[in-house]
């Protein structure tokens, strides 16, 4: 199979990865498999969701960011900060607080990342408006749009080709800067991540956001803020000027149910990725999705208070993102008389690029030879024991099916079917015990007692 | 390849599952979208009207590399008269049913719409049998 052009962030650390199933049994496209003992993620069929991060005991499975430094490559140096990060602290601690302490790390210029969501929720409706589909399907989650890419390839066509706030906010303030006199090398927006999928969607081939010239991970950034924050001597006292205030709806645009209840008609949000799947599912093939008109999917429970690199509670951090937006203005300030060229100019470069369908397909060659190989599988299917125990390196036994017919897996890789040929003469004690460590890793059946759980675990 | 699914009347939270099935195989034989999703209706409707009229049935489906076939069998009252259940509009569907927002009597017409070839064979007391044909290309 050939490979595509997808950046992916998410990155697998060999050295701690210890070989279990839970990342691989956990991933929505089935996209791990384990060999000699460590996961490897086929890059075709991962949409970084991350589901495999959170579920990691050893964390080991990790996002590649920039290096923090790289920011003092630039005179202006922009943090382009979305509401999340503020969610991740309590209520003690002030926006200036933190504020503050961003700029104390050494950034020139704060940015908020929802600063653009009417313009982008102006122009979602007028697409909308002129679709001819129904749903149409918001492009706020790079990971449902990647989900869609790959696993509902006939729905790209309903995704509103509308840049996110955050693409929007990079494209408006680079424009802003620029006309402030800096040159673009000058300016630097660096992007506070709270997931995965954002930095392999700014950071794709198809990247349609060169305003950013880096990621920084939410977690990185929270430790550094919360060092200084703690550093402080007791009764110092946060000066700086706050970036511009958000309204209600801009500040709680990310959060499940903040872009649907600005849409017309009948909206619906759901959120975590097992759940849109689910209900894209349903929607393909029963006719009991009628009638809607606006869907906001989202891969991560309460949507980005739940992304991958969060640290707080995403119930938390939800409540008070909703707490710290009440008695909010009401009128947006991108409105506000100034900067009307940058404005403009975003007006013009609000479009993204259409979506191309990227199709999941488990076998290359003619539909007669698919035909005879999804034939193969179900034959397969009849001898494997069904139990989808993850023993053999693959997610169940469904999939080792498929990898055997793919060759890039064998019959034997199935401890029940290792059972079996034992028995029946048809494979040697050594040679079972070899296949296990073929998968597991050498010496994996070897009493360790560091292990994980195990009576030295951390000695 | 064969498919085969049972179908279990009055049970409506099942339907779907068949033509859920064919429809992944037919996605990884890179079948045009759009031939997919008329596939998908079509059997959707089948197996509705399996589970609103009939006691029991099945599904039998056959894919090869230029079309699909499916065959739908069931145990149940028949209907009388086919080509007024060919109409739009014309249904005998229960009260009950309707209020679970099926049985507006699009059920046979919309399978025709969205098939190449459709037939119905019925026997009044004894069950009905739908043959639906659609190809690749």
């Amino acid at each position: 199979m050939k490979e595509d052009n997808f950046y992916h962030a998410l990155e697998i650390d060999n050295d701690l990865c210890m070989g279990c199933t839970r990342c691989m049994t956990k991933c929505p496209t089935r996209a791990i498999r384990i060999k000699d003992g460590k996961a490897t993620i086929h890059k075709d069929w991962c949409v970084d969701c991350g589901e495999c991060l959170k579920t990691c005991p050893v964390h080991a499975i990790y996002v590649g960011q920039d290096d923090f430094q790289r920011i003092f490559d630039y005179t202006c140096r922009v943090a382009l900060v979305p509401t999340v990060f503020t969610g991740q602290f309590s209520k003690y601690t002030t926006e200036k607080e933190i504020m503050s302490a961003i700029y104390e790390l050494g950034f020139t210029h704060i940015f908020p990342v929802e600063f653009t969501t009417d313009m982008v929720c102006r122009e979602m409706i007028r697409q909308m408006e002129n679709a001819d589909e129904k749903p149409v399907i918001s492009s706020f989650c790079p990971a449902i749009v990647r989900l869609i890419q790959v696993r509902f390839p006939v729905l790209v066509d309903n995704i509103l080709l509308v840049k996110p706030p955050v693409n929007a906010s990079a494209t408006y303030y680079h424009k802003v800067l620029e006309d402030e006199g800096f040159t673009p090398d000058e300016i630097g927006i660096f992007y506070v991540t709270p997931c995965a999928a954002k930095i392999a969607a700014l950071k794709s081939e198809e990247g349609y956001e060169a305003a950013i010239r880096g990621v920084i991970n939410m977690d990185t950034l929270y430790n550094k803020v919360y060092h200084v924050l703690k550093n402080r001597p007791k009764d110092h006292k946060s000066d700086c000027e706050l970036p511009p205030s958000l309204t209600k709806k801009e500040m709680r645009w990310s959060q499940t149910g903040g872009e649907s209840k600005h849409f017309p008609g009948r909206s619906l949000a759901i959120d975590e990725i097992h759940n849109v799947i689910d209900f894209l599912e349903r929607m393909e093939t029963t006719d009991e999705v009628r009638n809607v008109d606006f869907l906001e999917l989202r891969a991560c429970s309460r949507s980005c208070a739940g992304g991958v690199l969060t640290v707080a509670n995403r119930f938390l951090t939800a409540e008070r993102m909703m707490k710290r937006s009440v008695n909010r203005d009401k009128v947006p300030m991108i409105y506000a008389a100034e900067n009307i060229d940058a404005l403009a100019y975003l007006k013009q470069h609000i479009m993204m690029p259409p979506i191309p369908p990227k199709p999941k397909l488990l076998y290359d060659g003619p539909r007669e030879e698919i035909l005879k190989k999804m034939e193969q599988v179900r034959n397969l299917m009849c001898y494997l024991p069904g139990i989808d125990c993850g023993a053999c390196g693959s997610p169940n036994c469904r999939s080792l099916a498929e990898d055997i017919v793919r060759h890039e897996a064998q019959f034997s890789d199935c401890v029940f079917m290792q059972r079996n040929m034992e028995k029946h003469g048809k494979l040697d004690k050594e040679h079972a015990f070899r296949l296990i460590e073929k998968t597991w890793g050498k010496d994996r059946l070897n009493k360790d007692c560091y292990k994980k759980g195990a009576k030295y675990e951390g000695q | 390849m064969r498919f085969r699914y049972e179908l279990e009347g009055g049970n409506f939270s099942r339907a779907g599952y068949a033509s859920s099935e064919i429809k992944k195989t037919l996605k990884q034989l890179s079948v045009d979208p759009k031939i997919i999703k008329r596939i998908v209706v079509a059997l959707y409707e089948a197996e509705v009207n399996v589970v609103a009229h009939a006691w029991r049935g099945e599904v039998l489906a056959e894919v090869d590399a230029e079309k699909i076939t499916i065959r739908l069998k069931d145990e149940g009252p028949g209907i009388p008269d086919i080509p007024l259940a060919m109409q739009e509009g014309y249904s005998t569907a229960s009260e009950a049913v309707r209020e679970m927002g099926f049985g507006a009597g699009m059920g046979l017409p919309n399978m025709k719409k969205n098939v190449d070839e459709l037939t119905v064979e019925s026997q009044v007391g004894i069950g009905t049998e739908v043959y639906m044909l659609t190809r690749f290309s």
